[in-house]
């Protein structure tokens, strides 16, 4: 039983190494570990859940997963979609947040919200709703540089 | 009725809501007012697909004769289908659409939490997730019922005609048979700022018509389906 649970654990340490080195397909910045989309490994199959219900690169996601774990000789895993609890930015990784920022994609601290470029606070936001689901257009007014900002939610 | 026809029912209400709308707001991609409107109606269209595919999931689910949510989206007739009439009503100008997302996502915000707060595991959770959506659908769409209440003469009488023509569907989203009547007096709550801080009246009481719950819809209902539909009738094998 012991050794079944060490098993399990350095099976999900390695699936979380794995995926870590898998890119989002939208924001390449991010793994999909540090996006918080992969939730946990159990019973045989790795958890995962949608950012937003209708976002396109789901589909991409799940692909590039199941290829990164053929890639390491893990077929017999599953794939497994959670709804539950739903995700929010909050499950994007501390790394992740920093990652964005050195992007250029403003990350969604409800704190300060800062040009990612010239780091001013003095922006507006052009609209609420960008270039993927997750993001929204600002711009600063200070830089002038328009930039995307990685939505709360 | 059983627990599982009940529950489909319920999904397949809710999905498809999502779906008609979701197809609706996808034909203003690429020809919207101004490039961020188009981003905007193109997310909340993938928004609504994104429900729309779940509930309808669950809905297969439920009936159990094997059909997925792509089986029941584009593999069922207009009879068959239980949106509501709103959100079928075509686009019009910007003004007309604005006043339909303004009614329907006041409304489904508070749809929404009622289900997620609901015991059926399988809604309410795709529910709590689409609350959080729909939380910025409404958002845009009371923003812009603002600005084109106070913009210029054009626009404020575009949007007053916009909300004239929808407000007769609302009704049928408050339908006793359904057992949404009590998040009425909530979404009056919720609107009536909107209205004071647009300047704009609201519209007129006027006899309420439905009839989309029991598969009766208005004609704008078949053409919309002969477009979404064709491409997976007319090639059955086709794949994603």
């Amino acid at each position: 039983m012991v050794s079944a649970e060490r098993a399990g654990a350095s099976l999900s340490e390695r699936v979380f190494e794995i995926l870590s080195r898998v890119p989002d397909p939208e924001i390449p910045c991010l793994s999909v570990v540090d996006l918080g989309i992969v939730r946990e490994v159990k019973n045989g199959a790795v958890v995962i859940t949608p950012t937003y219900t209708g976002c396109p690169a789901t589909i991409a996601i799940e692909k590039s997963i199941r290829a990164a774990l053929d890639a390491e000789g893990l077929s017999s895993l599953r794939i497994e979609t959670a709804l539950s609890p739903p995700w929010t930015t909050d499950w994007i990784s501390v790394e992740g947040m920093e990652k964005l920022k050195a992007y250029g994609i403003a990350p969604p601290l409800r704190a300060a919200l800062a040009c990612p470029r010239c780091g001013s606070t003095n922006v507006e936001e052009i609209s609420r709703f960008g270039s993927t689901p997750c993001k929204a257009l600002h711009r600063c007014l200070d830089c002038r540089e328009p930039f995307d900002r990685f939505k709360c939610h | 009725m059983t627990d599982k026809a009940e529950l489909f029912a319920h999904a397949i209400r809710l999905g498809d809501d999502a779906l008609i709308l979701g197809q609706r707001l996808s034909e203003w991609c690429g020809h919207a007012p101004m490039l961020e409107i188009d981003l905007a109606l193109s997310n909340i269209s993938l928004d609504l697909f994104g429900q729309a595919s779940q509930f309808l999931r669950v809905a297969g689910e439920a009936e159990g004769l094997g059909r997925d949510a792509d089986d029941l989206a584009f593999r069922r007739d207009a009879l068959d289908f239980r949106n509501c009439l709103l959100v079928e009503q075509p686009n019009g100008d910007f003004g007309q659409t604005i006043a339909r997302q303004f009614l329907f996502s006041n409304w489904q915000l508070l749809l929404l939490r009622e289900v997620g707060a609901a015991p059926s595991p399988e809604l309410s959770q795709i529910a709590r997730k689409a609350e959080k959506e729909v939380a910025y659908h409404c958002r845009f769409a009371n923003e812009w019922i603002v600005r084109l209440g106070e913009g210029t003469a054009e626009s404020r009488a575009r949007t007053i005609a916009g909300l004239d023509w929808m407000w007769r569907f609302v009704d049928e989203l408050f339908d006793p048979d359904v057992g949404a009547a009590s998040l009425r007096p909530q979404w009056e709550a919720q609107i009536s700022p909107v209205f004071s801080e647009a300047g704009l009246d609201r519209p007129k009481p006027r006899r309420g018509t439905k009839g989309g719950r029991v598969g009766h819809h208005s004609e704008h209902l078949g053409h919309l389906l002969a477009e979404m539909q064709f491409l997976p009738r007319a090639y059955p094998d086709a794949t994603w």
